[in-house]
């Protein structure tokens, strides 16, 4: 058993929801408990989708269990089929229809509809959400689009002269993060190339349309977690080539233009030339000096997290002191990354771990999911949501992608908002004590929670730290919690005249200072840390 | 004892023995971890732990929704694989987990082992990994365990669940201790408050006749009970938990339930009845509560009165709260749903409902809601996985949920409870416009 808070992802038979949400004609009856429905609020709330998901669950209750669970299924799957006429349908089980053991697959057989029907294995115990999304997508895909494959070792015709490119988009579904205006981005950019869409799946598309994927040239995968294995079977049985590069931020925006430019066997240039995207000269102009090496910690689904890194790293100047992900599947793409800003990737879906590491590295700035948000929102670290999973709110009324050069331009904007501004870091770096317009008020444009001085004695957060070896097991979170309430772990203790040293270095890099000058102290055996050992520490780590 | 004002049985005109269309079908509801959500919040020393799926800790995390923004009381211990393959032995793992989970929060000082419906079908004993672990971390926690899976539970039931496990743990009185009241249901604290208020006024309280709210909001505080307990519910989903406290001698006092100012008057009055307070003080003390929710309740009656309202089954409040908005607001009853019927409980708000009301128990969602669109109704009170799509169909309607998150019982709250259902039809007035 696994003691979770929060989870990451839902189970897989959620990821299953997600594909035949974004689909159209498509049905998918669900074995599954009495309450299982709740992952309806998931889209009718979350995503205030208009329509009730395309899910009938069997809802069976403790004295069906007595009974024939298996024919409550098959009554559910034929009124399903005579209600909403789907032209294909999706069946499968939820976690503790997995128990059961009800065979949807085989009872559908015998009901003999005149619709596909495909059977989902979602090995609930093992697996998550997207995994549960890749795996649903992969065996529509298969079952509608494999009758069309052509024959083993036929060539495929070329491009009729005159005839303009045709690729596929892949990736985008239901409950994604920004899937909708990251679509929208895309489609602007391939048409804008002179690139034509056949299908996007499975975002909107039909049974019909997925059984025509294969009349396109090359693929676009967006989002590699829930389409790089339809992606790749695609290549196998139609050879289409794929695209890998994942157009997060302006410069992997250029390089999404070449390598699909590429596939196409277009010119790209013209539309590089006039590539419109704000953020490198905002990043560029001179009040985005102060960003320079501001510490981040970048977690979320693997695509997310990489891309996140990239921009903040390269286009940004940020310093990434750590990365991870919870896609396991992914986990060898997030280390490859780790290794370019040497750092060791974290591929973890243990909250309380990734809790425990961010506030080890006490960054300044956290690029994360939600569940960040409330790491960060206790440890009172400025945070941004780059991947899902995500609430109500970063499903906004307003275009807001990720992906592209207007992509690159929200990520500027929404990472910057919730740093202090650089002239405000100055003044309270040089003066303190000042009553509206000090540390521990949230940054000035924020508003809101911006608390009064706190006039207590400054030796409380020491004693406090003291006697509560684990000080951040606290159940008051209501208060983003001071940094220097974090434990004394180190074995030197600090000198009053020390610790008030300390508190006159600015709040957002002062955990880093205490934990640097405490190791300082640990390897050079300095029993009490003085102003003295404080100052030769900053000098040692700033070599 | 002078009877007052005495509850009418009104079943030649009311409901008390009308026909419930009985449904079986897909089901739109909520399993009965959701009350975790109120019930963590409650009782404010205690740790709710599911022992369950990725399903059961995704179905929290999305109903709590924001607030997880809290360091919240509760927790999934997820099973995997290991523990089904038998692996991994199941009260090894949960012992494991529980120690990790109290050294975090040592401040718990009742731990609730939540089943659901894995736990369930596996046949995982948690009631005696809860007694086992009981013996290993008394005295400071106490480990209880209760139900709250789908297949088993609907919703507010999980309460039903979690109060019923608590009531062995009760304080037993002796046959010759003094009478005293018990209110049995999670209500809002400052609901509360009020009743506290009144019943102290009418002469209960101290040595003489002590009232006691249940579930406590402290574990370590609890009420005792015994013969000479009587109690009243305050919510209509308690059907267990009544039955384990008749169990050890109390006696439920028949009443509607507290919602709306007739509801409220006669469940007091059930009290003042039982216990012997004479007419002029009943009328006394209630009066300024009384007026004050009677005045306020006249200006949502403009805006209800004659209009449709449809039920989608969800809580066991609707029919309390139909009986409301039919008598008090002069709304029209199209079809009043619920997800379980406790035909003793419900006797005296059966009777107050409006003759030939329609009643449905269970559902088949898709008939229900072929039911609900050829009605036409004017709102429709229903859960989150049907507002919006009703909404976008046209219709009019008042998430459920609502209902079991807000202060609606008692006088005071009256006219919060009638605009919660005036104030859809207000803003889809306004928006209009």
């Amino acid at each position: 058993m696994q003691l979770t808070l929060w989870t990451y992802e839902g189970p897989p038979h959620v990821g299953a929801m997600r594909i035949a949400t974004a689909l159209k004609d498509v049905h998918y009856v669900l074995h599954a408990p009495q309450g299982d429905t709740y992952a309806d609020l998931l889209f009718t709330m979350i995503e205030r989708l208009p329509k009730r998901p395309p899910v009938t669950y069997t809802t069976f209750q403790a004295r069906d269990l007595g009974g024939d669970t298996a024919e409550l299924f098959k009554t559910a799957a034929r009124e399903a089929y005579e209600r909403f006429q789907p032209k294909a349908m999706m069946v499968g089980a939820s976690c503790t229809a997995e128990l059961i053991q009800d065979d949807p697959g085989g009872l559908c057989k015998a009901l003999n509809l005149p619709v596909p029907v495909v059977a989902l294995e979602l090995p609930s115990y093992q697996r998550k959400e997207n995994w549960g999304a890749s795996e649903t997508f992969y065996q529509m895909v298969r079952a509608l689009a494999g009758p069309n494959a052509p024959a083993p070792g036929a060539t495929k015709p070329g491009r009729a002269a005159g005839a303009r490119p045709r690729c596929n988009i892949l990736g985008p579904a239901a409950l994604g993060f920004r899937h909708r205006d990251d679509l929208r981005e895309i489609s602007d950019l391939l048409t804008k190339l002179g690139i034509d869409i056949n299908v996007v799946a499975p975002l909107g598309a039909t049974a019909d349309d997925l059984s025509r994927l294969g009349d396109a040239e090359f693929n676009v995968v967006l989002y590699p977690e829930i389409a790089s294995l339809t992606a790749s079977w695609l290549t196998r049985t139609f050879g289409q080539p794929a695209t890998k590069t994942i157009p997060i931020g302006a410069g992997a925006t250029r390089e999404f233009i070449k390598e699909v430019a590429q596939l196409a066997d277009i010119d790209p240039s013209g539309v590089l030339a006039d590539a419109d995207s704000r953020s490198p000269w905002y990043a560029k102009s001179v009040d985005s000096t102060y960003l320079t090496n501001k510490r981040v910690f970048v977690f979320g689904d693997a695509t997310h997290a990489v891309a996140a890194a990239r921009v903040a790293s390269q286009e940004l100047g940020f310093q990434v002191v750590g990365i991870g992900t919870y896609s396991r599947e992914f986990a060898r793409e997030v280390r490859e990354a780790a290794k370019l800003y040497g750092v060791e990737a974290l591929i973890c879906d243990d909250y309380l771990e990734i809790e425990a590491k961010v506030a080890e590295l006490q960054p300044e700035l956290v690029l994360g999911t939600q569940m960040e948000r409330h790491i960060a929102k206790r440890l009172g670290i400025p945070c941004a949501v780059i991947s899902a999973p995500v609430h109500v709110q970063d499903f906004p009324a307003r275009y807001s992608p990720q992906m592209g050069f207007e992509g690159a331009n929200v990520l500027f904007d929404t990472w910057v908002h919730p740093l202090m501004m650089g002239l405000e870091e100055h003044l309270i770096g040089m003066f303190r004590g000042d009553a509206e317009f000090h540390e521990d008020a949230a940054p000035s444009h924020l508003g809101g929670h911006g608390s009064a001085a706190k006039s207590k004695p400054e030796t409380t957060a020491t004693a406090v730290a003291a006697v509560v070896p684990d000080a951040d097991v606290t159940a008051d979170s209501s208060a983003p919690q001071a940094l220097e309430a974090e434990p004394v772990t180190g074995p030197a203790s600090w000198a009053p005249d020390a610790e008030k040293e300390l508190k006159k270095i600015p709040f957002f890099v002062r955990g880093k200072a205490r934990r640097n000058t405490e190791q300082y102290a640990l390897e050079h055996r300095v029993p009490v840390i003085t102003v003295e050992t404080l100052y030769d520490a900053k000098a040692h780590f700033s070599r | 004892m002078s009877a007052v004002i005495p509850i009418r049985a009104e079943s030649a005109s009311g409901c008390g023995d009308a026909p419930v269309l009985k449904e079986r079908g897909q089901r739109e509801v909520f399993c009965g971890l959701t009350g975790i959500i109120w019930l963590h919040r409650k009782i404010q020393d205690a740790f709710f732990l599911v022992v369950g799926s990725r399903t059961c800790a995704h179905l929290i995390q999305s109903a709590a929704g924001v607030m997880i923004f809290a360091e919240p009381r509760f927790a999934t211990a997820i099973i995997d694989e290991r523990d089904l393959a038998g692996l991994a032995d199941c009260n090894d793992e949960l012992d494991r987990v529980v120690t990790r989970l109290l050294e975090r929060r040592p401040e718990i000082k009742l731990l609730f082992l939540v089943g659901s419906c894995p736990s369930e079908v596996i046949k995982l004993d948690l009631s005696r990994a809860a007694s086992r672990l009981s013996g290993r971390v008394a005295p400071g926690v106490r480990v209880l365990n209760y139900s709250g899976s789908g297949i088993e539970t609907t919703f507010t039931q999980g309460e039903d669940a979690c109060l019923a496990s608590l009531v062995p743990s009760l304080p037993v009185t002796s046959a010759d201790a003094p009478a005293s009241l018990l209110i049995v249901g999670a209500l809002a604290d400052v609901v509360e408050d009020q009743f506290s208020r009144l019943f102290s006024a009418l002469g209960f309280g101290g040595a003489n006749a002590p009232v006691r709210f249940f579930p406590p909001r402290h574990a370590t505080d609890l009420p005792a009970v015994g013969p000479n307990t009587k109690f009243l519910l305050a919510q209509p989903f308690l059907a267990d938990t009544a039955r384990a406290l008749e169990s050890l001698g109390a006696q439920r006092l028949p009443a509607p339930f507290p919602l709306g100012v007739e509801g409220t008057t006669q469940w007091l009055q059930a009290a003042a009845t039982a216990f012997g307070i004479d007419a002029a003080t009943f009328d006394r003390v209630i009066a300024p509560g009384r007026d004050r929710a009677t005045a306020a309740l006249r200006r949502h009656k403009a805006q209800l009165a004659g209009k449709r309202i449809f039920f989608f089954p969800d809580s066991q409040l609707e029919i309390p709260i139909a009986r409301f908005l039919a008598r008090e607001l002069d709304m029209q009853l199209v079809e009043v749903g619920t997800p379980y019927m406790h035909r003793q409980h419900l006797a005296e708000e059966l009777a107050l409902l409006p003759a030939g009301t329609s009643l449905s128990e269970g559902q088949h969602v898709d008939n229900q809601l072929d039911r609900c669109r050829s009605a036409q109704p004017d709102i429709v009170v229903c859960g989150l996985g049907l507002a919006n799509p009703l909404e976008a169909e046209g219709m009019t309607t008042k998430w459920a949920i609502e209902l079991v998150f807000t202060p609606i019982h008692g006088y005071e709250q009256a006219a919060d409870l009638a605009e919660l259902f005036a104030r859809p039809l207000v803003r889809r007035m306004k928006l209009v416009a």
